[in-house]
């Protein structure tokens, strides 16, 4: 391969290509000859995926380099829903922090209302009572399957299916959102979990009311699998594509489903064993392809674990306080120190770093956001594929800006 | 076989595709507008201010403490406190807020001014049709527009008012035990002072007399079910 010159080396046997030597550094393509025969011919041709591209879910772009279709280079470019958001929650209050983290990963709020809970506990040292742990759980599953039904829906809308699995999902989803909404007040933003417990008990009824929806909904799953699971063009689209191996997965630090989808088992449920986690035997679904497909059947089989877990839970619910007497909401100053807490939240490893230096701001609040780093090796997975598959492998990886950009 | 497994969706489609024409579990949506689904009970949209009496202004139950402007993630809440002190809902002389916006636009629905409020005085509404043609003003809202009577938040929110009229009655009562208590020990300590010195008896209590009627809650919820099912 020559220098930048465009002049072929030998009139004859060369001729010139755009060849592309993208480097974090440089904004546009370098232009290098390339012999005939050693690789690519023709063009290649920058497209800017995003920001506005609807199958980015979100504000992200994607700077693919394309020969014909094929992805030869895939840049992410993300920071378009950046929030200050770090820096907003080292000048609140530990408790003004909390309705932000449900505009992390929005469709998940009450599992990162946990992660911050969870890590402010280990700061101030609170107990949590026994029945906000399970209301905790219940609240945590729910959001499980809420979010990997969704998650279906959305990989079938760009594949192509447009509408139908989408809307299917969404009309699930409304159920489990009807249930939050009872509980915490509202739809997303939940705002739910407070340090030692939660904000409020149960409403009356509402324990019938998610057994009914957990007992319903594996005659949803059955229903979405037989539209979708056996299907042949669900399975050419998805099988080896996108694929990612355990070693690289590992090295990346890429967790939750994505991470098990390449057969590694880790997940922090049972690693951690947070919560009651441990009172429940739940099965972890591993994959043994790491492709889009396989990444598919793993949220298709959480769910199905998730409702194992929610079922039990539902009917072991003890009376007690939902909240630590010792909390304080106002004036509340954990004593200096460091606290790391993490829980499995569908999308992977969130957790929150906090160090307090014993005022009321916490001196150092840091995200570990599972969709920003499972992100990070997109080109990985989409290099020598289409552009098509780029979008669904993007699609099975499951970001929410919210929490890539924070 | 190849092409089985999008049969079997086809048919899947198919039957939900004549189920929303007769199977209440797939019709699941409502005409918005025309049809509403109520809102549940615990719905929050955006704080409104609650007053006691016939006269919103009067009646605030806010006494400008500013905790929740404080406390505010997004700092929404601005308040001016006032100069001069009237008496609250339980007779107590307290500042009141001359100035209490919330900028709208802003708030992002969270409740911790709710959470934090001592003196349940700021509530969530469940409305949310408040779109406007004013892009500047039209979000900010004032006093006189967050006025809403306490009738309202037990029409909304019943289990939250219940609760929250029980804290109240038992402040009441505290108060005018209390009231009662000054009044005597006043009127005990002028008895003795009129019999030490007639001239000493001028000195009358002022303040503490003649508390302002109580606001009664319309439940008869008694004081022991101030805390939620536990």
């Amino acid at each position: 391969m020559s220098t930048d010159t465009e002049a072929p080396v030998d009139g004859t046997q060369f001729m010139t290509f755009h060849d592309l030597a993208y480097d974090a550094g440089k904004t546009d393509f370098q232009r290098k000859a390339q012999p005939v025969g050693q690789g690519r011919e023709g063009e290649l041709l920058e497209v800017a995926m995003g920001p506005q591209h609807p199958s980015t879910h979100g504000v992200f772009r994607m700077d693919v380099v394309l020969d014909g279709e094929t992805v030869v280079k895939l840049k992410p470019v993300f920071g378009y829903l950046h929030r200050n958001h770090e820096k907003i929650a080292e000048n609140t209050s530990y408790l003004g922090s909390m309705p932000y983290t449900d505009r992390l990963d929005y469709f998940c709020s009450l599992t990162n209302n946990w992660a911050y809970a969870l890590s402010v506990e280990k700061l101030a040292g609170l107990q949590v009572p026994e029945r906000a742990e399970y209301i905790r759980l219940i609240t945590a599953e729910l959001t499980r399957v809420l979010n990997h039904t969704c998650l279906a829906g959305f990989l079938l809308q760009d594949m192509g299916a447009l509408g139908t699995p989408l809307m299917y999902a969404f009309r699930e989803r409304e159920k489990i959102l009807d249930l939050i909404e009872s509980l915490t007040g509202a739809r997303m933003m939940c705002n739910y979990m407070r340090f030692g417990g939660c904000r409020c008990d149960l409403p009356a009824g509402w324990l019938d009311a998610a057994k009914k929806v957990v007992a319903e909904y594996p005659k949803f799953l059955d229903e979405f699998e037989t539209l979708l699971s056996g299907n042949e063009i669900l399975m050419a689209r998805t099988q080896g594509v996108g694929k990612l191996s355990a070693e690289l997965a590992v090295n990346a630090g890429i967790t939750g489903p994505m991470l098990r989808a390449s057969g590694v088992d880790y997940d922090l449920r049972k690693v951690d064993n947070y919560g009651i986690y441990s009172r429940y035997p739940f099965r972890v679904p591993l994959g043994d392809h790491g492709d889009v497909y396989d990444r598919y059947m793993i949220r298709m089989l959480e769910m199905r674990e998730s409702l194992k877990i929610l079922e039990p839970a539902l009917k072991d619910i003890p009376e007690g306080p939902v909240v630590d007497p010792k909390a304080k909401l106002r004036g509340f100053r954990p004593k200096p120190g460091e606290a790391y807490g993490r829980i499995e939240t569908p999308k992977g490893e969130l957790g929150f770093y906090l160090i307090s230096d014993g005022s009321p701001n916490p001196y150092r609040y840091r995200v570990r956001p599972p969709s920003l780093i499972n992100l990070t090796i997109l080109e990985d997975m989409c290099l020598g594929q289409t552009i098509a598959d780029a979008v669904i492998t993007l699609g099975s990886v499951d970001i929410v800006l919210g929490e890539v950009d924070r | 076989m190849l092409g089985t497994g999008i049969l079997r969706g086809m048919v899947e489609t198919a039957k939900n595709f004549a189920g929303s024409y007769h199977d209440p579990e797939r019709l699941t949506t409502v005409e918005y507008p025309e049809q509403r689904i109520a809102p549940k009970e615990n719905a929050r949209q955006f704080p409104f201010l609650v007053h006691d009496t016939e006269d919103p202004m009067k009646g605030l139950r806010c006494v400008a403490c500013q905790i929740c402007e404080k406390e505010c993630p997004p700092q929404c809440i601005y308040i001016v406190k006032s100069k001069d002190k009237r008496a609250d809902y339980k007779g107590q002389m307290q500042l009141y807020p001359v100035t209490f916006d919330i900028d709208l636009s802003v708030c992002m629905s969270c409740q911790i001014c709710v959470e934090v409020c001592p003196f349940e005085s700021i509530k969530m509404d469940t409305e949310f049709e408040l779109s406007n043609t004013d892009r500047f003003g039209g979000l900010l809202v004032n006093k006189h527009q967050l006025a809403k009577s306490n009738e309202h938040y037990r029409k909304i929110h019943p289990t939250e008012a219940a609760v929250s009229d029980a804290a109240l009655a038992v402040e009441v009562a505290k108060a005018q035990a209390k009231a009662k208590a000054d009044v005597e020990a006043k009127a005990k300590a002028a008895a003795e002072a009129k019999a030490k010195a007639e001239a000493a008896a001028a000195a009358g209590p002022v303040g503490a007399v003649a508390p302002a009627p109580a606001p009664k809650p319309s439940s008869p919820a008694a004081a022991t079910a101030a805390a939620p099912a536990a």
